[in-house]
């Protein structure tokens, strides 16, 4: 389709950007900045084309997968084990890598002001950057992998470097052994599979469409996925990531919820359900159960929270795991309100976390007990805070509505338990609906905890005597903010311009798991057992 | 055996002869240098090295390709002594970069400008080269004792250094126990067998009925046969035991911390990458060989083997969270590394055996580069404690970053040589259908980078009073971070030449085995 290798220069360019400031000399550290900012926004160009000459020709539905890929690249890497640089992006690939770009240009335009070793939290930013992009457009599983592993490291510098003095030690190596060792985990279970490959490859266009024997399905599907839902935040892996979001600096906090979690819940999906779809439709109707302990849990304990930023990591949680939810209703609603939801929880957390952060180098605290009136300093941030709010408690007109709504209706309408569609209709054993409905309170609690958040931060009495050091916010974080905001009320008034996009890339997979539900109508018998126990203490 | 004398068998010894030239040259030099400029005996021995280096890859390249399709009869040179493999190739090539970066972080280090210390280094070379190309037990035998001896000097080097003097001496006690217990084991074989020739021993071992079939044809010799299998069992053991000593496996592992402490830096750098190397060497040529009975997995000594692994890569990993020590963390963390390129050997794959050699491959750029880093700031500091890592952004970035890349190798995590390393290894174990060995290699992976990235930590946190110190660095020593860094990253993102190299080695060794 086109000569320029757009994806490569996407994703290395930052690589390359690191290098380059780590050479400047230390008299001119200052430019690193300014090299940064340039690089993030060559990729913020070139992802937005990108973006908008897939959505411009969407492919038609019932393509195969290896088909809907545009943009392909294709280099030999190590031949002799079936390793090669293959990138490309489908709907849902090239949205992600729309959504890195943004959240990219903000997190530096944010971090202009750090002043310790900019040179070094620059380069190491780049090499985030680089690896979530190289994650979402790889189609070679050793380079998913690879950039994979690229991304966690450059977190556990930058929190134990520039994060908050008081966790970050702790919360950095726990959030870096977490995900190592999920994804390590997954790698097992995928080499496993690799080798049960006739000619053995890691081209996951070869994987897509290869039926692995049923068992060995079963048997692996759940390292596969749960390796990579670590860095979804799922239950019960899902405690490095509060920590690790209050240690966190500012930029990196935006990155790490807003791009990076989504980067688990892309692997998981694309490694794991899109490759076993067998272990996907046995295993889902008992990982949908962890999924509303995330939502549920998630809310009810940052309801308790008395830091803003624990407030937000926990949020966090229970929103991930909607996205969960959404791809374990397996079908097209879910799916679609999970991709839609990963971009606009991508958003709104980044806006979330970079409020916070504007608030926190001014007032010196984060205890929401402590603060209060903070709209007569910060009103831009207050209203910023205000509309991802409302967004993340999925207010209809912005994009967390267009993106839980169907979620909500894809689990109400799923049959997870592969039925025939008679003994769907009001059939006790399909407790699908049970956890729509118990999915449903979180919302409401969610409106309790950021309504109480932005009544006790941002209204109230100000007092000037308390705050020595606040300073109005800088022009580019205005834009920063301005920015995010505008793009979540444009998914929220017009989601063609998003829903399509996404359609089109989980479209396959989606059809995938169906042939695999039509195909097994007949319960295992453990499964209905288990099924029916379980519906039976879901309802009770 | 091979056939007459001919001008091949000279040909195929051109590195080490080029060695020994090279050894005459800086003896000489040192004679008629003034003695100011002693300091340039490391730069020669480096130049040295590379020039060798190249004319060994020149060489192979220009068509003198070792073995690839040839006999086994026809790869022994030397009557029998020697075999000249691409398996040869690829460890010489080892070690001569080995040499060569050696040589360069060395020229920072005062005390170490004498002629006597290069030469030891080139003598050692000599035998670890000789030690990947030994066909026979002899041989095996007077390489393994030319590097061994050479060793232990090096170890001690550091005259009216207490430390060093100790490591000299428990590294020559206890390496002089261990080959004295491997070559009882070696003259049981002989013994056994009559013969001294690798492949020959391997031929009349593999002649051998097993138990089962006595039983079943000629029940006289059942008895006869248990004894000798059990003193093949026992020479086996005591022919790991030489090896575990050389590769630093639990548990004869004791002596690597205090040598590796004690040594001076460049020598500990060295004996932690080329001598280890070294012994995975004659292993894999000793027991593909079938010298300890079949190579399989049912063999006794395999089961040993596994066990010596799994003990390795856990002790080392987990004594090392608690060295204070540079030097000692980075000797457990050696201990631990060897510990992952046994389960490429225990593979027992030509897979298997070529990640393990990717793998001490790319290990040597990766160790020399940390130990490199050690050198020069223990130059100031005097002490190798881990505080003097503290700070060590600030004070010389780079510096700080040439360490990271190391320690993100040595864990295991891109864009470095140590990744790919290590995803060949546990894509050969599991090919080979060992998952759970992988499994467990993996979770040590993750208690060892707890501790790599402890030091991360160390340089980039926290704060030191000696921030504003400057740390001088000499030109050789730029050139040999430069190129081990610029290796662990080329290893790290295009693997791929070098590790169908090794893989080739091994694939061509494994066949004429067979």
């Amino acid at each position: 389709m086109s000569e320029f290798p757009f994806l490569s220069v996407i994703t290395l360019s930052p690589i390359v950007t690191a290098v380059i400031i780590l050479m400047l000399p230390k008299e001119r550290e200052e430019n690193s900045r300014m090299l940064a900012l340039a690089a993030m926004i060559i990729g913020l160009i070139l992802s937005a084309y990108v973006y908008f000459a897939y959505n411009s020709d969407l492919p038609a539905a019932g393509t195969r997968w290896a088909d809907t890929l545009r943009f392909l690249e294709e280099r030999t890497w190590i031949p002799g084990v079936g390793i090669s640089y293959t990138v490309g992006v489908d709907g849902l690939s090239a949205t992600l890598v729309f959504l890195t770009a943004i959240v990219g240009v903000g997190g530096v335009l944010i971090s202009w002001g750090i002043e310790d070793r900019p040179r070094e939290f620059m380069a190491f930013f780049m090499l985030l950057v680089a690896g979530v992009h190289g994650v979402f457009v790889s189609v070679d599983a050793f380079l998913l992998f690879f950039f994979y592993e690229l991304a966690v490291l450059p977190m556990y510098v930058m929190i134990v470097i520039w994060g908050w003095k008081e966790r970050r030690e702790y919360a950095a190596m726990k959030l870096t052994l977490y995900l190592l060792i999920g994804s390590f985990i997954s790698f097992i279970a995928f080499l496993v599979l690799y080798f049960q490959l006739p000619d053995p490859t890691f081209d996951l266009r070869v994987w897509a469409e290869y039926d692995f024997a049923r068992n060995l399905q079963i048997l692996w599907f759940l390292p596969l996925f749960l390796g990579f839902a670590v860095l979804a935040g799922t239950f019960p892996f899902h405690n490095w990531s509060p920590d690790g979001h209050v240690a966190a600096p500012t930029a990196v906090s935006m990155i790490h919820a807003g791009v990076l979690m989504k980067l688990g819940a892309y692997a998981s999906m694309r490694v794991g359900i899109q490759i076993l779809p067998e272990g996907t439709v046995y295993w889902m109707p008992f990982i949908i159960l962890l999924t509303l302990i995330n939502v549920v849990y998630g809310s009810f304990i940052a309801m308790r929270q008395r830091d803003m930023k624990y407030l937000i990591g926990y949020s966090s949680v229970s929103h991930m795991g909607l996205v969960a939810m959404g791809f374990a209703a397996m079908n097209m609603n879910g799916f679609i309100g999970a991709g839609v939801q990963m971009v606009s929880h991508g958003i709104m957390t980044a806006l979330f976390f970079a409020v916070v952060g504007m608030v926190y180098d001014r007032a010196h605290t984060r205890d929401m007990d402590r603060l209060s009136g903070m709209m007569k300093v910060l009103p831009w941030g207050g209203v910023a805070f205000i509309i991802g709010g409302l967004v993340s408690m999925g207010m209809p007109g912005l994009s967390g509505f267009i993106a839980e709504f169907p979620i909500f209706l894809g689990v109400w309408e799923a049959n997870g338990l592969s039925l025939s569609e008679a003994a769907l209709a009001l059939n006790p054993a399909n407790y699908y609906r049970w956890i729509a409905i118990l999915a449903a309170p979180p919302i409401v609690i969610t409106a309790a905890y950021i309504l109480r958040a932005v009544n006790t931060v941002f209204f109230g009495e100000y007092d000037a005597e308390k705050w020595h050091d606040m300073r109005p916010i800088l022009p580019i974080d205005k834009l920063t903010l301005a920015g995010f905001a505008v793009i979540l009320i444009i998914i929220g008034v017009y989601p063609q311009i998003i829903v399509p996009m996404v359609e089109s890339g989980v479209a396959p997979v989606v059809e995938r798991l169906h042939e695999v539900q039509q195909a097994s109508t007949i319960l295992d018998t453990v499964q209905i057992g288990a099924a029916n126990l379980l519906s039976w203490l879901g309802g009770a | 055996m091979s056939p007459d004398f001919n001008l091949s068998w000279v040909a195929a010894l051109i590195p080490e002869l080029s060695l020994a030239i090279l050894l005459v040259v800086i003896q000489v030099y040192a004679r008629v240098a003034n003695p100011e400029n002693r300091g340039k005996l490391g730069l020669l021995t480096a130049w040295g090295a590379f020039v060798i280096l190249l004319i060994t890859l020149g060489l192979w390249f220009i068509g003198d390709e070792p073995n690839s399709g040839a006999t086994l009869a026809g790869s022994l040179l030397w009557g029998g002594m020697i075999r000249h493999d691409l398996v040869t190739l690829v460890f010489r090539v080892m070690f001569l970069v080995a040499l060569l970066l050696t040589a360069l972080i060395s020229m920072d280090v005062k005390h170490l400008q004498k002629v006597e210390y290069y030469a030891l280094l080139i003598t050692a070379a000599i035998g670890f080269s000789l030690m990947a190309a030994a066909a026979d037990l002899i041989m095996l035998y007077l390489a393994l004792e030319m590097a061994s001896i050479s060793s232990y000097i090096l170890a001690g080097f550091a005259k009216g250094d207490e430390r060093s003097a100790e490591a000299g001496v428990k590294y020559f006690v206890y390496g002089a126990f261990a080959t004295g217990v491997m070559l009882y084991g070696m003259s049981l074989i002989y013994g056994l067998t009559g013969q001294t020739n690798l492949y020959e021993i391997g031929r009349v071992l593999q002649g051998l009925p097993t138990i089962a079939e006595a039983q079943l044809n000629s029940p006289l010799i059942v008895d006869q046969l248990r004894s000798i299998y059990g003193v093949l069992l026992l020479a086996a053991v005591m022919i790991i035991v030489g090896f575990g000593f050389k590769i630093s496996a639990v548990p004869f592992h004791f002596w690597t911390p205090d040598v590796y402490e004690g040594s001076p830096t460049p020598f500990t750098a060295y004996v932690s990458t080329a001598s280890k190397a070294a012994g995975f060497a004659i292993f894999i040529r000793v027991f593909t060989a079938g010298v300890l009975g079949d190579p399989t997995a049912a063999s006794a000594w395999w089961a040993m083997l596994v066990a010596m692994c799994i003990i390795t890569m856990t002790l080392g990993n987990f004594v090392a969270i608690f060295q204070n020590n540079i030097k000692r963390m980075l000797a457990y963390s050696s201990i631990a590394q060897a510990g992952y390129a046994m389960i490429g050997l225990v593979t027992l794959t030509p897979d298997g055996s070529g990640a393990a050699m990717f793998y001490l491959l790319m290990y040597i750029f990766t160790n020399v580069a940390a130990f490199g880093v050690i050198i020069l700031i223990s130059n100031i500091s005097k002490s190798d404690q881990m505080e003097d890592l503290y700070g060590l952004s600030r004070r010389s970035p780079n510096l700080a970053l040439v360490m990271l890349l190391a320690l993100l190798s040595l864990g295991g995590i891109p864009p470095t040589a140590g990744f790919v390393g290590k995803f060949f290894i546990f894509k050969a174990a599991i090919d080979a259908g060992y998952w759970w060995l992988a499994l467990i290699g993996i979770l040590n992976a993750f208690v060892a980078l707890y501790y790599y990235l402890n030091v991360v930590k160390y340089m980039y946190l926290y704060r030191s009073e000696e921030e504003e110190v400057a740390i001088p660095v000499s030109r050789g020593a730029w050139v040999g971070l430069g190129f081990s860094t610029f290796f662990i990253l080329l290893l790290g993102v295009y693997a791929g030449p070098a590790f169908e190299w090794t893989r080739e080695a091994a694939t061509a060794f494994y066949a004429l085995i067979g």
